[in-house]
């Protein structure tokens, strides 16, 4: 029997539906997507999910504000001022039309009263107190990555005196504004930090598991099944409970990171293995094989750069559960302790109803971490759409 | 298919042992014990110590003896006597604290998956079959919101609106003229009425998962040959949808259950802390903070065993659900 | 060969056109097709892949999945006896009532993965008897009934018990006459297999080809018959149509296409079928090239690129006309040879009618049902 020339089309799908397929056309010969590096592709079909785009633009923002945290902070997260307790957000005004037409940031001050029973204080706008917001000006001393000193803000009030409260105040007068953005380093970084353990753990106990199989994989799958069938918040918190309470902040912070991925590299681990099975029967891995690679090359050539782009998108979503785990056991008090600022501490302070009926702005925090998780989840599926062109 | 069940009856044992494991260790790992945080506690009030009466009190727990000697007094207590000890800080046993809490963080899950799934069908159906449609996307993007808010946070906003605007604070599930009644009628219409707003709470990250999980599946079953042979059949298009893709798309959707009872056991702490439920969660938290092991080790060992259990139930559901698990070995007529 | 009346019809497809529209370019996977299925008789269709023949079979029962789209021409389906007025499927909505009416029950279809093409989680019983359910009323238990008497007509051994097993449980073989028991439920008068025995291995195709060949002749029904392979369509078919991107290029009797093959296509088709006998130090020829994109026609002739024959400045701005070569045949080719008279044999073949395309070329009167053909462009 002859059989025609024969595409396997087992679908049945006959034209090619793939718009990439389709896409520019030169005469003579259809320039088809296997012509251009799998790079490219990707990120041509990644530029069409609006979505992730404008993620990847928040994420940026978010990753900016924790690398220049001091500078960008209008004070610093510890500078407190008793007067200010629980002082209301302050509209920032950028033109002044009281006499004539002035260009210039300003803020009008409080008028605070304090109840003389519960001592709790109660401000109102003071308009004619001016405060002048300057940019790059003066203010609360900090250290540079722990290296350079400096007082330079990106914003603040014009006269390193005065205090202003763009975003409000917390219970001690703190600047909830320079809060949250050290906060952002704190939260972002230990996501990261965490998703890059539990990447090396997933990555190794995944890969063995998918690439030797047999006994290896059947225990690692043992162990993955049984960490995926306990609630985790309990165990987590079990194990932070665990921290010792009067290790350093930097310990802490370590500990948690730790405890965190120590759990959440199965998902991680999963994928790869999934990613390996598959890939092992695969002509071109076969073809390698024969042609005598060994094992590393084998898996360090052929296989892992057939599935960076999946690994990249189960890594970005996998960081928005790292953030969510460590904001909750924070604001258990299991977590990371004060004076370290994540946005899960912050969030301690909002726990109480009777604070946050009077100071909403406590909430922000949560906002923060909404938008964080949101914007990484948009990357991550727009990666993982734009990886693979067969879905 | 009942060799299945056995199988995964046997799973259980080795699971449920490990669980026991890890939870006995987790409340050995913090350095000091019970009476450590205790004395510390006396000491900090400026009272003295008896040395004796830590002897005393160290000889009546057994905290000296080798850990091993202490898992084995817990574990089988609890096997064969149903006793899960002491709780140092409440000094009662911990049966008579937990199990109450138990049942209705069980009531609470129930109810949550129950309502997920109510909500999560009709919507990832409906978003798969008009992909790209206004309500596809407002119902993805109100799921991203979903999946992306803490449930502690839409609790505390909650919270907020509800004190702010209706001047009342949340809290119990169990409203105060029912705290010591017997179970009854009223008590019941009680809890239902103070159960659905948590429910909600802790249920919206999971459905919105589930959601964006069944979209996905659906969107993928719609492609395949097997639903155009069932329109060439001449099958009106709902039918064919709900029969087939639909139905294909539910194995995976099934399977989620096992999933989604760890999380729901999770989000149902920090919710419940935050309004005050009556529930395992804050019992939990407490007793990781003071140390007091027993009580810990076993709220965490029952809320494993259920998950379990519930992932148990979850695969049974699938293989009654899916005939190819059912019947494993192709066998060719 | 047997002559045919007009009354014979069972489906006439006349200039169908199914169109892809993307974002980027317009896919034409059908592009003007005149077929016609005969009662009792079998059409097949054959290309390469990516021809448009799988399009062209779902444009039928207009099960083309979106983007794709019927967007011009007739699919009529004459009425079972009598005269009547035939109903054009083409005009119909893809979703609606009318079209769900025809489906599996006037016109059925058989594809060509078993495997994929079952739902796995449902029984066999369950999938055969749902369209009598539908199409007729009758009872679960009565179309568990039929379901194993059609399994006993697909000659499936063990029918009572097949009946009630999972798709996943039976062999690849059994699952396509699972298929065909499926498709023949309602006793269709048109059954459009599209490549139903391609995932089988040879000795099962075998069996089903000749399951297919059967039936026809027990049923009257008329076989559009996909396929690729040329083996098959000598088994087969009482009439071959060849197609290339969109187009039929050359179409006729079985026997007059494979003695005397017209197109360079057809032929460069046949040569590569290996045959018996013959001589072991010969290359089996290949077709040069691979099939254009189908966003991106050539212009003139679509085969043009890859024609051994093809002439510069005629092939590649002229659209060939269909040309009738002798008896119910049709080729579109600017170097076969004028129109012939109905009834006298073959032209001369290629290289005889350079000078004067299309204007000299237009297609007579006298196609198979004496009916007018339509439009080359």
């Amino acid at each position: 029997m002859g059989a025609l020339p024969d595409r396997p089309a087992p679908t049945g799908r006959e034209p090619a539906a793939d718009p990439a397929a389709t896409g520019t056309v030169a005469p003579g010969r259809a320039r088809t997507a296997p012509d251009l590096p799998q790079r490219t592709l990707v990120w041509r079909r990644f530029r069409r999910n609006k979505l992730a785009v404008v993620g990847v633009l928040v994420l940026c923002a978010l990753l900016l504000v924790s690398v220049f945290s001091e500078f960008l902070a209008p004070s610093t997260p510890s500078a407190y001022s008793a007067e200010h307790t629980y002082a209301p957000p302050q509209r920032l005004h950028f033109v002044d039309t009281e006499d004539g037409f002035d260009l210039g940031m300003y803020v009008y001050g409080y008028q605070v009263e304090r109840d003389p029973d519960t001592l709790a204080n109660t401000f109102t706008v003071d308009e004619s107190v001016k405060i002048p917001v300057g940019l790059f000006v003066r203010g609360e001393p900090y250290e540079m990555w722990g290296l350079f000193p400096s007082d330079r803000h990106l914003i603040g009030a014009a006269d390193p005196q005065q205090r202003v409260y763009l975003l409000g105040a917390d219970r001690n007068g703190r600047d909830m504004a320079s809060r949250l953005i050290y906060g952002t380093r704190v939260s972002m970084s230990i996501g990261l930090a965490g998703v890059a353990l539990s990447f090396v753990l997933g990555l190794v106990l995944g890969g063995l598991s998918g690439y030797l199989g047999g006994r290896v994989d059947t225990a690692i799958q043992r162990v993955i099944e049984f960490l995926m069938s306990v609630p985790t918040i309990p165990l987590w918190m079990g194990l932070s409970a665990a921290v010792p309470r009067d290790w350093g902040p930097v310990q802490t912070y370590l500990a948690i990171t730790v405890i965190l991925s120590l759990i959440g590299w199965t998902d991680l681990a999963r994928v790869v293995r999934g990613r390996f099975l598959s890939l092992r029967q695969e002509d071109f891995v076969t073809a390698a094989r024969l042609d005598g690679c060994g094992t590393g090359r084998i898996i360090g050539r052929h296989m892992l750069p057939s599935f960076t782009s999946h690994i990249i998108a189960s890594l970005t979503l996998a960081v928005p559960f790292v953030i969510l785990a460590e904001t909750s056991l924070s604001f258990l008090g299991l977590g990371l302790q004060a004076p370290v600022v994540s946005w899960g501490v912050l969030l301690q302070e909002a726990q109480n109803i009777h604070s946050i009926a009077g100071a909403p702005w406590l909430l922000l925090p949560g906002a923060a971490v909404t938008v964080a998780v949101l914007v990484l989840n948009f990357v991550g599926d727009g990666v993982r759409d734009a990886a693979d062109p067969y879905r | 298919m009942r060799r299945y069940v056995i199988r995964r009856l046997l799973y259980m044992v080795p699971t449920l042992f490990a669980i026991s494991v890890v939870a006995f260790l987790v409340i050995q790992l913090p350095p000091g014990n019970f009476l450590t945080a205790y004395i510390a506690q006396l000491s900090a009030q400026g009272q003295g110590v008896d040395s004796a009466q830590i002897r005393a009190l160290e000889e009546r727990y057994g905290l000296n003896d080798p850990v091993l000697v202490q898992y084995w007094r817990w574990i089988s207590g609890i096997v064969l006597h149903g006793d899960f000890g002491q709780s140092f800080q409440y000094h009662r046993e911990v049966s008579d604290l937990m199990w109450d809490r138990i049942g209705l963080t069980l009531v609470l899950a129930l109810s949550t998956l129950l309502l997920s799934w109510l909500i999560a069908f009709p919507l990832g159906v409906y978003s798969a079959v008009r992909q790209y449609s206004l309500g596809d996307y407002a119902v993805t993007v109100v799921g991203f919101v979903g999946l992306a808010t803490p449930n502690f946070m839409l609790a505390l906003i909650f919270a907020w609106v509800s004190y702010r605007y209706f001047g009342q604070s949340v809290g119990g599930i169990v409203s105060r003229e029912y705290a010591d009644a017997a179970w009854n009628l009223g008590k019941v219409l009680d809890v239902v009425s103070n159960l659905w707003i948590p429910v909600l709470i802790i249920g919206t990250a999971g459905t919105a998962a589930l959601i964006r999980v069944l979209r996905a599946n659906l969107l993928d079953e719609l492609r395949k040959p097997y639903v155009t042979t069932a329109r060439a059949k001449g099958l009106p298009e709902w039918r064919v949808i709900l029969k087939y893709p639909v139905r294909m798309s539910l194995s995976p959707f099934i399977s989620t259950i096992g999933w989604i009872l760890p999380t729901l056991v999770g989000g149902e702490v920090l919710v419940s802390i935050v309004l005050s439920l009556e529930t395992t969660g804050p019992l939990l938290v407490e007793a990781l903070r003071n140390q007091d092991m027993y009580l810990a080790g076993s709220v965490i060992l029952v809320l494993g065993a259920l998950t379990v259990i519930g992932t148990l139930l979850s695969d049974l559901l699938l293989a009654w659900w899916d005939p190819r698990i059912r019947h494993p070995h192709v066998e060719r007529v | 060969m047997v002559t045919h009346t007009r009354d014979d019809v069972v489906l006439d497809i006349r200039d169908l056109r199914t169109y892809y529209t993307t974002d980027d370019a317009v896919v034409k996977a059908v592009d003007g097709v005149d077929l016609t299925v005969r009662r009792g008789g079998t059409l097949c269709v054959v290309g390469e892949s990516g021809c448009g023949k799988s399009a062209m079979a779902r444009s039928v029962l207009r099960l083309v999945d979106p983007p794709g789209e019927v967007v011009g021409g007739r699919i009529l389906l004459y009425p079972a006896e009598g005269p009547g007025e035939p109903l054009d499927l083409a005009a119909l909505r893809p979703t609606g009532r009318e079209i769900r009416a025809v489906r599996g029950r006037d016109v059925a279809m058989v594809f060509q993965e078993p495997m994929s093409s079952l739902s796995l989680v449902h029984t066999v019983g369950d999938q055969i008897g749902e369209s009598l359910r539908v199409h007729h009323g009758v009872s679960r238990r009565e179309a568990r009934k039929r379901s194993v008497e059609l399994l006993e007509r697909v000659r499936v051994p063990g029918a009572e018990r097949v009946v009630d097993s999972y798709p996943f449980q039976i062999s690849g073989g059994m699952r396509q006459r699972v298929m065909i028991a499926m498709a023949l439920a309602c006793g269709p008068r048109v059954l459009v297999a599209d490549e139903p025995t391609t995932a089988l291995d040879v000795t099962t195709q075998a069996q089903i080809l000749d399951l297919f060949a059967d039936l026809r002749h027990d049923t009257g029904m008329g076989l559009l018959f996909i396929t690729h392979d040329m083996g098959v369509v000598a088994e087969i078919a009482d009439e071959v149509a060849v197609m290339y991107l969109g187009t039929v290029v050359e179409q006729g009797p079985v026997d007059d296409v494979f003695h005397d093959p017209r197109h360079p296509y057809t032929r460069a088709l046949l040569e590569a079928v290996p045959r018996m006998g013959a001589s072991r130090s010969r290359r089996l020829p290949t077709i040069r090239g691979t099939i254009p994109d189908p966003g991106n026609q050539p212009t003139g002739c679509v085969f043009r690129t890859r024609c051994p024959e093809a002439v510069e400045g005629l092939c590649d701005t002229t659209v060939p006309p269909v040309t009738a070569p002798g008896p119910g045949r049709r080729v579109r080719c600017l170097l076969v040879g004028e129109p012939v008279p109905a009834g006298a044999a073959g032209g001369t073949g290629s290289g005889a009618n350079t000078g004067a395309p299309a204007a000299g070329a237009r297609p007579q009167e006298n196609t198979p049902n004496g009916e007018e053909a339509p439009d080359a462009d």
